[in-house]
């Protein structure tokens, strides 16, 4: 007879484990994403992340032991973000055509973005530490971490603050563009892309494919002109 | 399929020395993207899988998330006492971003009389503002 607590030793040292259970989770994750009509709070993100921290937990299994086999998943954002250029050139026309309210709309909103965290933050009395690690959360991870390096700010609370805008984002992108009555895809997807990154991108691709078009173009564009801003505007909005 | 994701990673790894070469403040797979946009804009020959590969990818884009997800979880520590307000505004500002951005956007491309954006992404077709 298998004795389930050598196998599980084995398992747990390789990175086949974590790899099969991210990608178990996401499956089911997405079922019931399906299964509740793509509701925006049945985010399949939320609910992979949800069922795999449940997991990690309940088996005291440690986020490096963990990341050893979701690497290869983490790793594929790479060439998907390279990938986002084919639904860009399939939709170049209607890209063109938006092209002066895209870039009107990256500016008030990279700039949105940027002041209300920081203004908020400091409204409600978080410390210069918070403030910093807070203004580039728009912007894709990668490139937040980069800002947060320049301005000082620390990189890994950077990263936190910037998924959970992204889930933030992804969440309440729908119901909130419905309250405003915009039935403009375009508009829904770019503003999806620009303050919620790669997450946002991820819903808006599932709602509409010209609208993943869209959020995609806004989040290359925002990244870049996020680090161009936060350290421009930080001097002038910090108390 | 295979050599649509080499070709996703050759432009990646292009994207990577550009950043690296020139000093540039975005990540390697931005540039890559651009590349890419642009050996498409020109029509060069690309693998024939090319668009089934890049769409299977961004149709799970959720997926790719999950790692850094679970990351952010079991950093929520780093939150420290102040766990509460970083969410309220992690929320506010994002509610704000998505407004102006949306909001400009819609705004600007009606004032422009381009109802494109609205016409290819509606619901239902035939009903203009």
């Amino acid at each position: 007879m298998i004795d389930f607590v050598d196998l599980w030793v084995y398992l747990s040292g390789g990175p086949l484990l974590w790899l099969t259970a991210t990608l178990v989770a996401y499956v089911i994750a997405d079922w019931i994403s399906l299964y509740f009509n793509r509701h925006p709070v049945a985010n399949p993100v939320l609910i992979s992340v949800v069922l795999v921290s449940s997991v990690l937990v309940a088996t005291g299994t440690t986020f490096p032991t963990y990341f050893a086999g979701a690497q290869f998943v983490h790793f594929l954002l790479g060439p998907a973000t390279v990938a986002l250029a084919v639904p860009l050139a399939r939709h170049l026309p209607e890209v063109k055509r938006a092209l002066v309210p895209m870039l009107a709309a990256l500016v008030a909103g990279s700039v949105a973005a940027i002041v209300s965290a920081v203004v908020i933050a400091q409204w409600l009395g978080l410390d210069r530490a918070n403030v910093l690690a807070l203004a580039p959360k728009s912007s894709t991870a990668p490139i937040a971490m980069g800002i947060a390096e320049t301005i000082g700010a620390d990189p890994a609370l950077t990263a936190v603050l910037t998924i959970a805008t992204g889930i933030t984002g992804a969440i309440i992108v729908t119901p909130l563009m419905n309250a405003l009555r915009l039935k403009n895809y375009a508009a829904r997807g770019f503003a999806a892309g620009l303050a919620a990154h790669g997450i946002g991108t991820a819903r808006a691709f599932q709602v509409n494919p010209l609208a993943g078009t869209f959020a995609g173009v806004a989040l290359g564009l925002n990244g870049l002109l996020t680090a161009i801003l936060v350290p421009l505007l930080l001097p002038w909005l910090l108390r | 399929m295979l050599s649509a994701l080499a070709a996703l990673l050759l432009c990646q790894l292009a994207g990577e020395a550009v950043v690296r070469a020139l000093e540039l403040p975005v990540p390697g797979p931005v540039v890559g993207m651009v590349i890419l946009f642009a050996l498409l804009a020109a029509k060069a020959p690309l693998p024939s899988m090319m668009q089934d590969t890049a769409d299977g990818i961004l149709r799970h884009l959720s997926l790719l998330f999950v790692p850094a997800g679970v990351g952010l979880v079991n950093n929520l520590d780093r939150l420290g006492a102040d766990g509460l307000k970083l969410f309220l505004v992690v929320i506010a500002s994002t509610v704000i971003a998505l407004t102006v951005t949306a909001l400009v956007f819609a705004g600007i491309a009606r004032l422009m009389g381009d109802q494109h954006g609205e016409r290819s992404g509606m619901s239902a077709p035939e009903k203009s503002a």
